[in-house]
């Protein structure tokens, strides 16, 4: 038992955060949420240099991983400096395409994911309609339960030999030609309220990749995935928070002394500040254990620590904070926004007491999974 | 990144399970704020120490296992889990008992530790004035040089577990002329049967003796049983401070069993929607304790002293108690109303947990004097107007 980060952890902590400071990172957000993806995607390749997507992609496909305490800790830090994209979502299909029975698709899609090359995004059952970012991203992946007696575009991809689409059954499209991947149209985006995260409603039509139980108990997977990862970023999200606004009120005057030296102010400080050390400990716990129910603690915690250091930033910076000049609101945005992504704070508690029929079984823990191991407990 | 435990752990683990499987009490014991209940208590604290339980992380000359931190979180999630007795020398053990490690002189240790230990002596803590509660450093009573010792005089509060206890430790002003409040204090312990002391009971919210007044009248201390240098008492007090929010005074295996408990009530009680949530966050904050704790004696165990982020802790853990017990209230509906002992089976015990945590943000340094520590001394804020 040693919960904590080893060195090798914290370098790479450190060296993701010495390349996003460098980077002008606001600036990227900002043409990312116009629609100008080309500053976003030069970060991306320099994020996936250090390895970042490769730690989502097994090491039979060229990645490094799968690695969730490293992608935690990358995810954090691209939280903290607001990195646009489908971050989540890229290392979401990476798990996804990672299933049993799945080894062509890998094959055919993981390389470019883990190189930084392939940008791509995803939509899963329990994750909401949209896919993020879908006018930027290279490919979209659709799991969801299919129209049955669709005509499979390319019979050769479909991974389970008898792949007939049934009515009802759980189908994973793929979309968005190879081919082109840079060529984009955006009517479909719908807006964010944090315009850095460009929703989409998922294309029609594609390539049928796979159906079945396999492609639903991948779903389930890979939904553990985006939620850790979320989470993490969230973590990061509220971290940022916490730390300009810290800084702001040690430099921001009124009454002739520090605007943080007035206790009302210092105390909601200090509560964002134990709300925020308190989902760290979850965030990784959770890429320990990859319990689903952990996984959900760790979202619910770290998504409200984050948004409650929200609504602490934006009433201790006063009227700037609630400005769209100000690089306060990119991090503000996206901690309302990651509150509801890939799992309410209802859904992910309801997986934290366990679900099934009518979220009832809650087992009786026997005593070795107090600690360690899962979360569920009676 | 390491959550799992060694195979020796793990085996202390069953160990420490097998044992508790065997003694715990199968009635649960009568409140220990009560004489009755004190008296049943000590006699489970030496039941404990007989084998060596009830101090595990001490060294075996004291009467412990010479256990690590970690191990100590081991037991104390089978403590809680196997729904063994509240601790009556908890005041001892996390707080006087640290303190002598740290500054007590070996004599000291010999001769008070086993005791403690057995539940033979149990000990109060007498720091809080009526005028000097937050801002202790303004306490009035006195240490008087006598031969061979100090006369104590003037007036403590709000001790725990002083109505029943025999012993009490605390801070008093032996240089009465110091330019700064902390300085020229020193760290005594006295008995509390002694000549010249007056014990008066306190009932707290729902009644109950679980704190008391102490009046000193020349009371007589011998040397020996100064804490630390004289005059230099406040250092010694911090160390205990840090102690009692940090990571000994609430374990995280005592929220671990609770949380357990309040999900098992809400199946039970129909899985009621409009609790569902408080009773998720109820488990969240359980595992949340328990991790941050295993990260804080991780970095201890890495040599790394326990500092202000004790103060953390403390907030934590107090608010989440009430949290936790609230909720639990809200599911038992109306029956929420009854006082302790009007309920059996899985319902009791919410009602005296629920005061027993209504206190938890005011003692152990309030909540808002533990802000002020988190605001200038994690994140660094200036000082200001309080
Ligand atoms: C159940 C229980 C058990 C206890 N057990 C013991 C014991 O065993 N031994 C012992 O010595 N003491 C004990 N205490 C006393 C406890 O330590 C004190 O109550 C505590 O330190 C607060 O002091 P006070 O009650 O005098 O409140 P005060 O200090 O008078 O404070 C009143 C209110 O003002 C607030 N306040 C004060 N100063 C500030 C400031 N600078 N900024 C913001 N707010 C401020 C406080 O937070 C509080 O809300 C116990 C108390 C309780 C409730």
């Amino acid at each position: 038992m040693r919960f904590l980060l080893d060195d090798e952890q914290s370098d790479f902590a450190r060296s993701l955060d010495a390349l996003l400071t460098a980077a002008d990172t606001p600036a990227a957000v900002r043409s990312w949420s116009a629609g100008d993806p080309a500053a976003g995607r030069a970060l991306w390749s320099r994020i996936a240099d250090l390895g970042v997507f490769a730690l989502a992609v097994p090491e039979e496909y060229e990645g490094l991983g799968p690695r969730p305490v490293e992608l935690a800790v990358a995810f954090v830090e691209l939280g903290r400096h607001a990195v646009p994209g489908p971050l989540v979502e890229t290392v979401t299909s990476a798990s996804l395409l990672t299933g049993p029975g799945l080894a062509n698709l890998a094959k055919r899609f993981l390389p470019g994911v883990a190189s930084g090359e392939t940008v791509a995004t995803v939509a899963l059952p329990g994750g909401g309609p949209y896919v993020l970012d879908g006018d930027a991203a290279d490919v979209e992946f659709v799991v969801g339960e299919g129209p049955g007696a669709v005509a499979v575009s390319d019979a050769d991809a479909v991974s389970d030999a008898d792949a007939v689409s049934e009515a009802g059954a759980v189908e994973l499209w793929v979309s968005a030609p190879m081919a082109s991947p840079r060529v984009r149209h955006s009517p479909r985006v719908r807006r964010s309220i944090d315009p850095a995260r460009r929703l989409a409603l998922p294309r029609a039509g594609g390539e049928l990749l796979g159906t079945g139980p396999r492609i639903a108990a991948g779903a389930a997977d890979a939904l553990r995935w985006a939620r850790l990862a979320t989470a993490a970023q969230a973590l990061g999200v509220g971290l940022a928070l916490l730390d300009r606004t810290v800084a702001y009120v040690k430099q921001r005057s009124q009454f002739g002394v520090p605007v943080g030296s007035f206790q009302a102010v210092r105390h909601r400080l200090a509560d964002a500040k134990i709300a925020l050390e308190f989902a760290r400990p979850l965030v990784f716990g959770a890429a320990v254990s990859m319990d689903p129910a952990d996984v959900a603690a760790a979202k619910v915690a770290a998504c409200e620590a984050a948004y409650a250091t929200a609504r602490t930033a934006l009433q201790l910076h006063g009227a700037i904070g609630y400005t769209a000049e100000y690089d306060l609101s990119l991090w503000l945005t996206k901690a309302r926004a990651l509150r509801s992504a890939w799992g309410s704070p209802g859904e992910c508690r309801a997986e934290v007491l366990g679900h099934g029929d009518g979220f009832g079984r809650l087992p009786r823990v026997p005593r070795d999974d107090l600690s360690g191991g899962g979360l569920r407990c009676s | 990144m390491d959550l799992t435990h060694s195979p020796a752990d793990q085996a202390f683990r069953a160990e420490a399970r097998a044992w508790l499987d065997a003694h715990v009490p199968a009635r649960p014991l009568p409140s220990l704020e009560t004489a009755e209940g004190f008296a049943a208590h000590r006699g489970w604290e030496a039941e404990l120490a007989a084998d060596h339980w009830s101090v595990v992380s001490w060294p075996a000359a004291y009467g412990g296992r010479d256990c690590g931190l970690v191990r100590w979180l081991l037991f104390e999630e089978e403590y809680y889990a196997a729904g063994a007795p509240g601790r009556v020398g908890q005041n001892g053990v996390s707080l006087l008992a640290p303190t002598l490690f740290d500054h007590g002189t070996e004599e000291q240790r010999a001769r008070i530790l086993p005791p403690m230990a057995r539940g033979e002596v149990v000990w109060a803590q007498a720091w809080s004035e009526p005028e000097a509660g937050s801002d202790l450093a303004s306490l009035r009573s006195r240490a008087v040089r006598t031969d061979g010792g100090w006369l104590l005089s003037g007036q403590k509060t709000w001790s725990s577990r002083a109505a029943f206890a025999d012993r009490a430790f605390g801070l008093f002003r032996s240089e009465p002329d110091t330019p700064k409040p902390h300085q020229g204090l020193t760290y005594l312990m006295f008995d509390l049967r002694a000549p010249g002391v007056t014990v008066r009971p306190i009932g707290r919210l729902d009644g109950k003796p679980a704190f008391a007044e102490l009046f000193l009248d020349e009371v007589f201390v011998p040397d020996e049983d100064v804490i630390g240098e004289p005059g230099r008492g406040w250092r010694v007090a911090m160390s205990t401070a840090g102690n009692e929010r940090g990571l000994t005074l609430r374990s995280p295996g005592r929220f671990l069993a609770s949380a357990g408990r309040l999900a098992a009530l809400w199946h039970e009680r129909g899985r009621d929607p409009f609790t569902r949530d408080r009773v998720a966050d109820a488990v969240i904050g359980a595992r949340a304790y328990q991790l941050f704790t295993y990260a804080a004696a991780s970095r201890f165990l890495d040599g790394e002293a326990l500092g202000p982020e004790s103060s953390l802790n403390k907030v934590f853990w107090s608010e989440y108690d009430i949290a936790l017990h609230e909720t639990a209230l809200d599911l038992l509906g109306v029956d929420g109303e009854l006082a302790d002992g009007e309920l059996a089976g899985a319902d009791r015990g919410w009602a005296e947990g629920y005061v027993f945590s209504l206190a938890g943000p005011i003692y152990a340094g309030t909540n808002e004097i533990q802000r002020d520590i988190i605001a200038e001394r994690l994140l660094g804020l200036p000082k200001g107007r309080r």
